[in-house]
């Protein structure tokens, strides 16, 4: 017996009185929950088939969509949530592993939503970012030992940097698992706000080449797309060890993702899934990682900074400690809320820490070991707005690492069916029918101004904390105060208590 | 002669989503109550959009009278109907004159030309939405398929 | 410099448009011999069938000429050319002095010789001056039956008016078909079913050949086969010549049209033609031909009003087109329609139930000609293929789906048309 018995998540309403049977709907929706009946004249939504991405109800000329969670409610239950028995249910009718896509939703603490931030008054004046020059400018590599200057001329060698205008990068997201759409977006904003962005696993598409100077490059367990031109087109290199959405397993595009333009930029067969397999098969031990830096740096002559990007876990002090010990210029720590295309829901929702705790102990850790100036930090895993970014800074990070609020910016509504292939927004798909749905130029002046905006008010809360250079804030967690915490929490975060004085 | 400074349509069939919306709004532009529930709804018969949606497989744009430089709807026109706006350099038919020949629709090389199947036996094409500041398929199109710009 | 333009129809008005676009100050002067300020001769057919009134006859502002600085002289005929003086003699014996002539006299119809043909009641149907003679000798003699010689064009919409106004009426056609010169066997017959179905009768292989009066008025045709029907009003519209009237004694090569060169003019320097009186270049016979159409008219009247002006602007050429309804039938023909020779591809689509037809003629792979009955959407993307001589073996077999449009064309051919000189992209 093959009888559906999950039960589906939204139901759409119509407005028969506004519907004018436009149709629509039923032509940009994917998942075919729209049809219209000849006979009838009539639109019939098929709610079983809707995924929440509100795509019709955003173009709907008349407004007569609503799109809403299905009440249709199971006794409650704090333990046997509906979410569950769906969850099981489906389990039981495919015997596979569930997927699901984007971030951890579920509902573990957001330490950012507990710490509060300080702003000056009478005893240290605050900044007015509309008058006084403002420094969000910021960068990331190896910083030296100490300076020294004979003649007003700079003695020693300064290790390859990378220049932010602000302390904000778009994280790696690969072209199979989003359009190529949405990278040309990505590079171009990165490109005319002076920021970068990463080209994840998938490699980087010829398209993609002129916009070098504002790539990372990245070099995953798969290794896809690497090769000598990739490596030197990038402004920096990342080894991928893992990601926050999926701490401990490889990448993973589905076959039917994998077009002909994607088959040329991954160097795998069409049609073959991408299987990035969960260790790098030549490093197993932190002398390993070292190897393959230095190999990378070699191969670029060293005029790149060479990082490498980690899951947050429990070890992850040690873990980044390791990691700038074997010669990283930089370490990319992904938290337990970061995103992903395609992940089993049971890894992204269990597996991980959130990146407060995890910038708050690598810093900490770093710093006890004299070595904190040798890489830098740039951390990811849910940074929803400029107060987190602030935060994210404040608790250690140099710069941030932002992916889901970029696709937001896109028009992403978070249904979290991105492994599906089938996003109406025309971001997380390979279909060329809906690719074309996300104009590039459009795109990227919307990512353009969410970086502007986010900037505005970074300086306005920087100037707040009376501070006019990013560089004063990092690591400064005397602007940080918790309110709600434990002792524990607030021990790690090397925080204060709300109320409390220096 | 065109005015440098007068725009025209704008086609970028590489990111028309065949939406539609477009279609929607010319017909509703084109009513009698210009309000788009008494003109799907209440209209009858059903008002009729003066742009062409061309759809093959993925492959879809819209598609309206180009108001060409060299226009050979004009030459062709026998009632003087068509004629030009001066102030936007559109083509535009005068429907008390046009006799519905159909020589127009014979030589326009676009096939944007249709004969009205609403009110009169006449031939009806994009007016570039007289009297808008921007015509109203390129205010409504989600994705800018359709853009409005200065001649070059 | 002096221009001056013998003929007031489209081809002499787009010629003055033409000199006035870059020249403002010499003189134009237009030759009419009729009284009628402007008009457009294809309404005529309009206004006897009462689809429109005498307003609507003009197609131009009523200051064009004012606003154009042109001298318009009405209601003389252009009589004789003296070429050495560089003169036009009207028939009042005044002489109009001439630096660039444009002669722009249309076409004449072909009077048949018929016994009887003088009687009341027979009429030619070509200007407004016919047409209102028809309206009047109608009212006056309340005409009930009527025939019509001829199964072309001009036939066709006179019979379409007269059935208008409830006359009953029989066509003669000497050809196999009706609209012969256009029209193949299949589009010929399905107007041919439209036509009866509204009560008129269509007779071919035949012709008239005797007009039987009385009292000085019609009162019958009798045919080639003996056959006599009554009827109290004979149209004859076997056919139009190029009014060529003027050239005789000139030494001007004409063959039946003027000819001219891809400059519009003639063999004799400063002379040119344009429109229905000339033969100029057929872009599909690559020779030249009288192609008797109003945009053609348009076009050539242009480009003889460029080169009278100065600029030299080069004719392209064109090819027969006709654009007809008949009994709410549209229909457009373009082109190469009914090819003689061998070589040929012909695309049909016929559907028998709703009488639509499409056809469309190929040559080495460019199509050469078209016929569009009832289904006539979007027939000027063909006419567009034909003039631009387009290879289209990429997407033959889409060229009569219902869906054929721009998309169906090659991806650079598009972008070039739509961009092309017109519209950046």
């Amino acid at each position: 017996m093959t009888k559906k018995t999950a039960i589906s998540e939204f139901i759409v309403e119509r407005d028969k009185e506004k519907c004018i049977t436009c149709q629509v709907c039923c032509r940009m929706c994917a998942n075919d929950v729209h049809i219209h009946d000849i006979e009838t004249d009539e639109i019939i939504s098929d709610s079983n088939k809707c995924v929440g991405c509100h795509f019709c109800e955003t173009l709907c000329p008349t407004g007569a969509l609503v799109i809403k969670r299905n009440p249709s409610e199971l006794k409650i239950n704090a333990n046997w949530t509906k979410e569950i028995i769906n969850d099981i249910t489906k389990q039981a009718e495919t015997g596979g592993v569930l997927l699901t896509g984007m971030g951890c939703d579920k509902p573990y603490p957001i330490y950012f939503d507990h710490i509060v931030l300080n702003a000056s008054q009478v005893t240290n004046p605050s900044i007015d970012p509309l008058r006084e020059p403002m420094e969000l400018r910021t960068y990331l590599g190896r910083k030296p030992e100490k300076i020294e200057i004979k003649d007003s001329k700079l003695e020693i060698e300064i290790a390859p940097l990378l220049r932010l205008e602000t302390p904000i990068l778009f994280t790696a997201m690969s072209y199979g698992s989003i359009s190529l759409n949405a990278c040309i977006a990505l590079a171009r904003a990165a490109e005319e706000v002076g920021i970068l962005y990463n080209t994840g696993e998938g490699g980087l598409h010829k398209d993609l080449y002129k916009y070098g100077k504002n790539t990372i490059v990245q070099c995953a367990s798969g290794r896809f797309g690497v090769y000598k031109e990739y490596l030197e087109a990038g402004a920096a290199i990342e080894i991928k060890i893992g990601q926050g959405a999926k701490p401990g397993i490889g990448g993973h595009l589905p076959g039917e993702k994998v077009s002909e333009e994607i088959s040329q930029t991954r160097m795998i067969p069409v049609g073959t899934d991408a299987l990035s397999p969960a260790p790098h098969h030549d490093i197993y031990s932190i002398e390993d990682l070292r190897q393959l830096i230095f190999a990378l740096k070699e191969a670029t002559r060293y005029k790149k900074p060479v990082g490498v990007k980690i899951a947050a876990v429990h070890n992850i002090a040690p873990i980044a400690s390791g990691i700038v010990r074997a010669g990283a210029d930089f370490v990319a720590i992904d938290g337990l809320r970061g995103g992903t295309g395609a992940a089993p829901k049971v890894i992204r929702d269990n597996v991980g820490i959130p990146i407060e705790l995890a910038i708050a102990v690598v810093d900490q850790r770093l710093r006890e070991e004299r070595i904190r100036h040798q890489a830098s930090i740039i951390a990811g895993g849910g940074i929803r707005n400029s107060a987190d970014v602030i935060k994210a800074i404040a608790l250690g990070a140099d710069a941030v690492y932002i992916g889901t609020a970029a696709l937001v910016a896109m028009g992403c509504h978070v249904c979290q069916k991105c492994y599906t292939g089938k996003c109406n927004w025309g971001i997380a798909t390979q279909d060329p029918y809906l690719t074309k749905r996300l104009n590039p130029e459009i795109a990227k002046n919307r990512l353009v101004n969410l970086l502007r905006a986010w900037s505005l008010e970074i300086k306005e809360m920087l100037g707040g904390m009376g501070i006019n250079a990013i560089e004063s804030l990092r690591g400064n967690r005397d602007q940080l105060r918790g309110a709600g915490l434990s002792d524990t929490d607030l021990k790690l975060l090397g925080i204060k208590p709300a109320g409390e004085a220096w | 002669m065109v005015d440098k400074n007068q725009k025209r349509i704008i086609i970028r069939e590489e990111y028309c989503m065949g939406c539609r919306l477009c279609e929607v709004y010319c017909l509703v532009q084109h009513s009698k109550t210009k309000n788009i529930i008494k003109a799907y709804k209440g209209e009858y018969p059903k008002p009729q959009p003066r742009i062409i949606i061309e759809e093959k497989g993925y492959l879809s744009f819209a598609l309206q009278c180009r108001h060409c430089e060299d226009a050979s709807c004009l030459e062709a026109c026998i009632t003087g109907a068509m004629y030009r706006d001066k102030k936007t350099g559109a083509v535009l038919c005068n429907e008390d004159k046009c006799v519905g020949c159909w020589m127009c629709i014979m030589v326009c090389p676009f096939g944007v030309i249709q004969r009205n199947r609403t009110t009169k036996k006449v031939a009806s094409k994009c007016d570039l939405c007289l009297g808008e500041e921007i015509p109203v398929c390129i205010k409504n199109c989600p994705n800018e398929a359709i853009i409005f710009k200065e001649m070059e | 410099m002096n221009h001056v333009i013998i003929g007031n129809g489209p081809a002499a008005i787009s010629a003055v448009t033409a000199i006035r676009e870059v020249d403002l100050k010499n003189k134009i002067t237009i030759i009419s011999d009729e009284p009628y300020l402007n008009y457009s001769r294809p309404l005529i057919s309009y206004l006897l069938a009462k689809c429109i009134n005498r307003e609507r006859m003009p197609y131009l502002q009523s200051d064009f000429y004012k606003e154009n600085n042109v001298e318009l002289i009405l209601n003389k005929k252009a009589q004789e050319l003296d070429i050495n003086k560089k003169e036009v003699i009207l028939s009042d014996g005044k002489r109009i002095p001439f630096d660039r002539l444009l002669i722009a006299t249309g076409g004449t119809p072909i009077i048949s010789e018929i016994k009887g043909r003088d009687s009341e009641g027979v009429f030619t149907f070509t200007k407004w001056s016919d047409a209102e003679a028809i309206a009047h000798y109608i009212k006056t003699n309340k005409v009930k039956e009527a025939v019509i010689l001829g199964g072309g064009l001009i036939g066709l919409k006179a019979l379409e008016a007269l059935m208008e106004l409830k006359i009953k009426v029989t066509v003669i056609e000497l050809a196999d078909r009706i609209l012969a010169a256009t029209f193949d066997q299949q589009a010929s017959k399905i107007i041919k079913i439209a036509l009866e179905k509204k009560g008129c009768k269509v007779i071919t292989n035949n012709t008239i050949t005797q007009v039987k009066r009385q009292k000085a008025k019609i009162k019958s045709v009798v045919l080639k086969n003996k056959k006599e029907i009554k009827c109290e009003l004979l149209i004859v519209a076997v056919g139009v010549k190029p009014n060529i009237e003027l050239t005789q004694g000139t030494p001007i090569k004409i063959n039946k049209g003027i000819i001219v060169d891809n400059f519009m003019q003639t063999n004799i320097s400063d002379i040119y033609a344009a429109g229905d009186c000339c033969e100029a270049k057929d872009l599909l016979l690559e020779t030249n031909r009288l192609i008797a159409i109003w945009p053609n008219a348009t076009r050539q009247g242009k480009i003889a009003g460029y080169n009278m002006a100065g600029i030299k602007k080069e004719y392209q050429g064109s090819f027969q087109m006709n654009s007809v309804e008949l009994c709410g039938v549209p229909t457009i023909s373009v082109g190469i329609t009914t090819p003689q020779e061998k070589d040929y591809e012909i695309l049909k689509y016929l559907d028998e139930g709703k009488l639509v037809y499409k056809k469309l003629t190929l040559k080495n792979n460019k199509i050469i000609g078209a016929i569009f009955v009832r289904e006539i959407n979007r027939a000027g993307i063909y006419t567009g293929l034909i003039k631009d001589k387009v290879d289209v073996s990429s997407f033959k077999e889409h060229l009569l789906k219902e869906d054929f449009g721009l998309i169906s064309l090659p991806k650079e051919y598009r972008k070039h048309l739509v961009s092309g000189a017109e519209i950046e992209v």
